[in-house]
């Protein structure tokens, strides 16, 4: 067995190593401590960050791969041959769903197939019938084990929030616990723990029933709805996040230059802008992706495995989407800058002999923060769901790879039937709604404490 | 005299809060009755509840309206939409954003007199016309099809009068008509109003933070603050002999009586600009080619001696704000020199300005833009003593020089953590004096300073300003367009013209003797107090 990360997973890792490097400085500073301890005390934002904390520990589980070593009949030699599929501990975690595929369509908790299917009995005679799944376990009692799974649930989630009131201890364990209990504490600890008391029960329940039943039901080759729905997580949180990254310094650079330089740097960067936006950008994205699927075809030495294909497609993918939806962004920021760059405080720096990266730096982009922050998040709600068009247009990512945007796009055709087959489509959106709209609740509140012209 | 408004016990509160507290005055008709008080103090707020315009959030707690005989709080929404415009007009400080910027606007008077009075498409148009000219808009008929692009501040403001008078309504509500206007456009307006008064016997609610409009305007006055009317009196009584303390120190504010300063020696010239020219180009087109120049400062010459202060008198366009950028060399200098210390320069790179940065320094007009909003105070403070190298370079060593600075602007040592939305006007004006006193400069270029400020803290900035002067023997450059404040902060005056000073010298025989016309007649336009000198 060996560790073996992927382009995505590495990128994906260095970003959590940053972010907690960069809450570690924020904690140095108390302002901006200040700050963020203001965001937090509103319970839709503390309620929104947990859930996507959830999201993103989704997200990590299933960005760590793993090779097994392969069982081969020669141990003898010398070099340890690897078998050639990755899993992810999401996978090791799900191990028995992906063992139990199905024959076809199963709704949720089910026990029968969806469809009726022609069978020959011994007899010689043809019926049809609902056949049973083969990994569902009929005679179990299903109220009873939900309520073993919900009792667990609440003592997993029990024992966190008991740990976290531990660790704030700050007048005595009991008196802590009775504030958060009543909801005095300065920050709304109790929605905090509420909302993870409700997402570690259901995240359980889910997992324990995954043994017995197909939660969310199967599709229509049999696999389990509701482990392709965790690992579309990985892919629309990478493609939200990592895009954004790539086509924020991109957009930052380009726009305050263009605002604060002016002349030809100006016109250079609003042509190329304006041209570039003037291409329809499905096309664009469309033609690249073409382009690198032709060059990964002629050089199919480059992956050892089909994951690591579908890892590097969704990798261009991303660095493409991130390369045409700069423009946008760019543009607010030139028009901010040339608003802020007239103000009187960067004349007064100006007068003070202050240099133009110092001007940047000090004066012009913190006052853009609230532009940019915005745009992300509401950019990372806009990529996931392009997601699923592209996939769609059938540019998006590999179609091996689980997304909420191919899962939809195979939903076309199950709405079509009849009956209609309505958990896929359940499913992704349920998972993709929740991501989109947390993301948008703490971005809003994000928003109104660090514009500082919202204060009175 | 019969009453037009009867405002009685008028109580406003927003939440718990009380805004107004049972105000009450009459108007009678043919009356013109001013209403003064600093911002925030609910004039323009008494004057929304006439016109019952008030946000839903605030509510009328007690009180009465009358206008003639009709109770205005007892009517319908319906009933009040025929009140507002034809029997209560109302004209705003911003003729700008007053008027709708794609229609014409002869449109917009005939707009109103539609709806109001439904007459005839020629009937209108020939009161329209009728009533630019009783407002004094030259060519009344070819203005008729202009926008308002096309118009200046004081032409759209006599517009906004055309709007206001087009349905003969029985009251006037002016809210600060000429605040944003110049001094010789706001004699011209002021004395339209007061012609219109005397034609129609018009009510006029006159509402202004400007005792020397209200000196010159109003037949009665009233002084408000935090929601209350302080003192109601005759205008000539309210200004012979004030009662209420508050009115008192604003009438001294607005007066700005300085003590007499010994002009012993003649110091040294720390300044001398000579035949100052900046052009800027005008760019047109694909490649951005020059097509000609605004000639923003046409050929100055002036000199500020040490520790001396000149006023640089103007309107709005004169060119005298950009004199000051040229100083800073913060604009390119087309022809001429700047000689600071026998060095001129305009011939100086960026890196050899960089000692003179530190001896040339500025305070700007609008407090709220010039203090960046993302960093605290103390860091606003920093940041020329840090790029500069001026002062002590240990941090804590800063922060007590930063701490000192405060406490001699007359703040608060402990608003170093502190940012600036959290201070008021006058407060962050301070903060700004400060950041340029940080890296001891020994000019300072004050550009319109006091103009976004009330009276009483404008008083109160040019008072540390001398104070500062008296105790480090600062040069400034106080540019302005009020007159009434250039006796008390200068010594020397200079009179600036579409990029030309007209006149120049000290304070005493320019605003005694004006030689040239342009100065006489801004001086003549220029409100006064009944009592000053």
């Amino acid at each position: 067995m060996k560790l073996s990360l992927l382009w995505t997973d590495i990128m994906v890792w260095f970003l959590v190593i940053s972010l907690l490097a960069w809450s570690w400085v924020i904690s140095r500073s108390p302002q901006v401590k200040k700050q963020w301890h203001t965001i937090f005390k509103s319970s839709i934002a503390m309620a929104s960050a947990i859930v996507l904390l959830f999201y993103l520990f989704f997200t990590l589980l299933d960005s760590v791969h793993l090779r097994f070593s392969a069982q081969s009949a020669e141990s003898q030699s010398q070099t340890v041959q690897y078998e050639g599929e990755m899993v992810s501990l999401l996978d090791l975690i799900f191990a028995h769903n992906l063992k139990g595929t199905e024959r076809t369509y199963s709704a949720p908790f089910a026990t029968h197939e969806y469809a009726k299917s022609i069978i020959v009995d011994k007899r010689g005679t043809t019926r049809q019938a609902y056949l049973p799944l083969k990994y569902v376990s009929k005679s179990d009692d299903l109220m009873k084990k939900s309520l073993y799974a919900v009792f667990i649930g609440l003592i997993i989630s029990s024992l966190f929030i008991l740990l976290h009131i531990f660790w704030r201890n700050r007048d005595g364990f009991w008196n802590e616990f009775k504030k958060s209990w009543r909801g005095e504490t300065l920050l709304p600890w109790r929605i905090a723990y509420l909302t993870v008391i409700f997402l570690v029960v259901i995240s359980t329940w889910f997992y324990m029933m995954s043994f017995n039943y197909h939660v969310l039901g199967t599709d229509k080759v049999g696999g389990d709805v509701l482990y392709q729905s965790l690992k579309s997580i990985r892919t629309g949180v990478l493609i939200g996040i990592l895009t954004t990254l790539i086509m924020l310094p991109v957009a930052v650079f380009l726009g305050v230059s263009a605002g604060l330089f002016g002349g030809w740097v100006d016109d250079v960067i609003q042509y190329l802008y304006t041209t570039l936006s003037s291409i329809p950008g499905v096309l664009l994205i469309a033609a690249g992706v073409l382009v690198m699927q032709v060059m990964m075809d002629t050089h199919p030495g480059w992956f050892e495995t089909t994951l690591e294909r579908a890892d590097l497609r969704l990798l261009f993918l991303i660095m493409i989407l991130g390369i045409t939806s700069w423009t946008g962004l760019c543009r607010l920021l030139r028009a901010e800058t040339l608003k802020i760059s007239q103000i009187e405080f960067v004349t007064a720096a100006k007068a003070f002999g202050v240099g133009k990266l110092t001007i940047i730096r000090r004066h012009i982009i913190p006052n853009l923060m609230h532009i940019i922050l915005i745009s992300v998040v509401l950019d990372f709600s806009g990529l996931v769901l392009a997601e699923a068009v592209l996939s769609y247009v059938g540019v998006g990512v590999d179609p091996t790879m689980y997304s909420w945007g191919n899962m939809i796009n195979q939903a076309r055709l199950e709405m079509a039937r009849e009956p209609m087959v309505w958990w896929s489509l359940f499913s992704a959106f349920v998972f993709m709604f929740i991501l989109v709209l947390a993301a948008n609740l703490l971005s809003d509140r994000i928003q109104t404490v660090l514009d500082p012209r919202n204060k009175s | 005299m019969s009453t037009v408004l009867t405002v009685k016990d008028l109580s406003l509160m927003i939440g718990r809060e009380r805004l107004l507290r049972s105000v009450s005055f009459e108007i009678k008709k043919g009356e013109i009755f001013a209403l003064v008080g600093e911002s925030g103090s609910g004039k323009s707020l008494t004057s929304l509840a006439i016109m019952r315009l008030l946000p839903d959030v605030i509510s009328v707690s007690s009180g009465e309206i009358k206008l003639k005989n009709n109770s205005l709080f007892s009517l319908s929404e319906l009933q009040m939409q025929k009140i507002r415009g034809k029997s209560i007009a109302m004209i705003f400080q911003e003729p700008m954003s007053a008027l709708n910027p794609v229609m014409t606007i002869g449109e917009q008077v005939a707009e109103v007199i539609k709806i109001h009075l439904g007459l005839k498409k020629e009937a209108i148009k020939s009161r329209v016309i009728s009533l630019f000219e009783e407002v004094a808009l030259k060519e009344p008929k070819e203005r008729y099809n202009w926008y308002p692009h096309q118009l200046s501040g004081g032409q759209k403001q006599r517009v906004m009068i055309a709007i206001a008078l087009a349905c003969e309504p029985d009251l006037l509500i002016a809210d600060e008509p000429t605040t944003a206007l110049d001094v010789t456009i706001q004699a011209q307006v002021l004395t339209l109003l007061k012609t219109i008064r005397a034609k129609r016997d018009l009510s006029i609610l006159f509402i202004t933070h400007d005792m020397a409009v209200v000196a010159q305007m109003a037949d009665r006055v009233a002084v408000m603050r935090y929601g209350e009317i302080l003192e109601q009196a005759e205008c000539k009584t309210f200004f012979d002999d004030p009662q209420h303390p508050y009115t008192k120190s604003l009438l001294k504010d607005a007066m700005g009586i300085r003590e007499d300063r010994k002009t012993a020696d003649v110091p040294d010239k720390l300044l001398e600009v000579e035949d100052l020219k900046v052009y800027f180009p005008i760019k047109k087109g694909f490649f951005q080619r020059t097509v000609g120049y605004v000639k923003a400062v046409n050929g100055v010459t002036l000199s500020i001696p040490k520790g001396k202060t000149l006023a640089l008198v103007g309107e709005s366009g004169s060119g005298k704000s950009t004199i000051g950028q040229a100083i800073l060399s913060l604009v390119p200098v087309t022809e001429g020199t700047v000689k600071f210390e026998n060095q001129d320069l305009a011939k100086l790179n960026q890196t050899a300005l960089k000692p003179y940065r530190q001896k040339i320094q500025v305070v700007f007009q609008d407090p709220f833009s010039a203090l960046n909003p993302r960093m605290m105070i103390g860091d606003i403070i920093r940041e020329g003593m840090m790029s500069l190298g001026v002062g002590p370079k240990k941090r804590a060593l800063q922060d007590k020089y930063i701490r000192e600075l405060l406490l001699k602007v007359d703040l608060k040592a402990e608003y170093v953590h502190r940012y600036p939305h959290e201070f008021s006007g006058g407060q962050r004006q301070r903060i700004g004096i400060a950041r340029a006193l940080a890296v001891k400069p020994e000019l300072i270029i004050c550009d319109e300073p006091t103009s976004a400020l009330d009276v009483s803290v404008r008083s109160q900035i040019l008072k540390l300003l001398r104070k500062l002067q008296q105790e480090s023997g600062v040069s400034y450059l106080f540019i302005t367009h009020d007159l009434s404040i250039v006796p008390v902060i200068a010594d020397e005056v200079a009179v600036m013209k579409e990029g030309k000073i007209v006149e120049q010298g000290s304070v005493l025989k320019v605003m005694e003797t004006p030689q040239h016309e342009y100065t006489k007649k801004l001086l003549k336009s220029a409100p006064k107090l009944p009592n000053s000198k």
